[in-house]
Formats: C-alpha cells, structure tokens, sequence
C-alpha cells in the first residue's frame, strides 16, 4: 500500500505539473504582474482544460500525500519528491521539447538528492 | 528564439522571487497553525476543516494560494525544468528560518542537504528561464 502510494503521488505530481506546463504556455505568457492581470489569468484557466486537470493531478497527489503520512514515516515521502525532479525533467526535455542541457540535469540532480537528504 | 530584453528577465525573476516567498511564508504561518490546532490524523476531509478556525491556518492557506497563483503566472513565462530547481530554494529558506528563527534543531545531514540544494540552484539560475517559443503545438 505505501509504495503504490509513493507511485500515485510522484506520477500524479508529475502529470500535474507538465499539464500546467503546457496548458500555461498555451494561454500565453502574463505580461505584467498586477492583481488585475493575475486575477485574468485565473478566470481564463476556468475553461482551460489543460491546467484544470493539471490542478486536479496535483490535488489527488496532496491527497495521495495526506493518507501516507497517515501510514508511514515522513522519510517514506522521500521517494516520491525526489522522482518526481528527475521524471518531470526527463518530460520537460521529450514532451514539453525544454532544451535541458547538463546544468538542468545537474540541477534536477542535485536537488533530489538534497531533498532526500533534508527529508530524511 | 528571440532575444529576450532586460524587462523581461526582470518580470521573471520578480515572479520567482513572489512564490519562493509566498511559498515559504505560507508553510511557515500553516505549520505554526498547525502545531497550535494538534494532531488531526483522519481519512474525513470534516475533520480538517476545524483547523480551518485558526488565524495562522487561515492565513498559510490564503498565502499558499497566492503561491499557485504566481507559480501558474511563472510556468506561463518559463520552462518547468527551470522552474522546478529554481523554486526548491524554498527549501533552504525554510530549513534557515527553522534554525534561526523557530530554533529547530538541524541535523548534519540536513545541513549537507541545504548545500547541495542551494548548489543545484545555482546551476540551474544560470540558465536562460525559457528555451521554448510560443505554445507546446506538438501536444495539442
């Protein structure tokens, strides 16, 4: 049961951020950064289906969250941060076609491993 | 790609700067809230809701709102492989004002991971925030 938890919360994570990814860049870039124009930007996602099912992987993954550290230590949680930086940079680089280079890879690296060590 | 002008990359790092903070501040008043509130361990989503009566609580969830608002604002203008890394420096935020501020003990090994982090940012911070134009057609 935990590990298919540690499974549902970094693919649904990843899923939501790569579909918020994709449905925020179809939208068009914010191009300043006042309430009014933020608030437009909230009230377009309300019929952009990309970023609402992106919402709704991230809540199942909080959920998901929620019930394995009802079960089990935080350190159980570790797994599933840190797949999730490496996953979502591997989709950023095929699906999303971000050019990742060897600083992103390092960066995504290093940042697993420092939250795994944080966490731990 | 076209070459992006000084206000822009400024629009973005501005943007960066509001959910590092956002997200910070609104996990730090949620986990103060939190501890004044005690344990809630139950699979009824009620029974969290009386957490909801807490100043603290309220405010981190105001704040934490704020923070997928100005992340949503941020992938709209950058790359998510440079979102992701960037944005982890939540973490060493969080980890200095536990010790400094709320006087958490930090373990070695806590320290090791907040420079390695810290690292990972940095190497991430050098690269250009977007390397895509336009919408992702491909997906669509």
């Amino acid at each position: 049961m935990k590990w298919i938890l540690v499974g549902i919360i970094a693919l649904c994570n990843t899923l939501g951020d790569v579909l918020n990814t994709a449905g925020m860049k179809r939208q068009g870039e914010v191009e300043d950064l006042r309430p009014r124009s933020l608030l437009r930007m909230v009230l377009r996602i309300l019929r952009n289906p990309l970023v609402l099912g992106g919402l709704a992987a991230l809540a199942v993954s909080f959920f998901a969250l929620l019930s394995l550290l009802s079960i089990a230590n935080v350190s159980f949680a570790i797994p599933a941060t840190a797949a999730s930086y490496l996953l979502e940079t591997l989709l950023a680089k095929y699906i999303l076609k971000e050019d990742v280079r060897w600083r992103r890879w390092a960066a995504a690296t290093l940042v697993a491993i420092g939250v795994a060590l944080l966490e731990w | 790609m076209r070459p992006l002008s000084q206000t822009e990359v400024h629009k973005t790092r501005v943007l960066t700067l509001m959910v590092v903070a956002t997200n910070v501040i609104g996990n730090v008043c949620l986990s103060r809230g939190m501890h004044q509130v005690g344990k809630i361990v139950s699979p009824v989503p009620a029974d969290y809701i009386r957490a909801l009566a807490n100043p603290w609580v309220i405010a981190g969830v105001c704040i934490l709102a704020m923070w997928m608002v100005s992340n949503l604002a941020l992938l709209s203008r950058a790359d998510l492989s440079f979102v992701l890394p960037v944005t982890a420096s939540s973490y060493v935020l969080i980890a200095l004002i536990g010790h400094f501020w709320l006087h958490e003990h930090i373990s070695w090994l806590r320290w090791l991971g907040v420079v390695v982090i810290t690292a990972g940012v940095i190497l991430a911070e050098e690269t250009p925030a977007r390397t895509t134009e336009g919408a992702p057609e491909h997906l669509l």
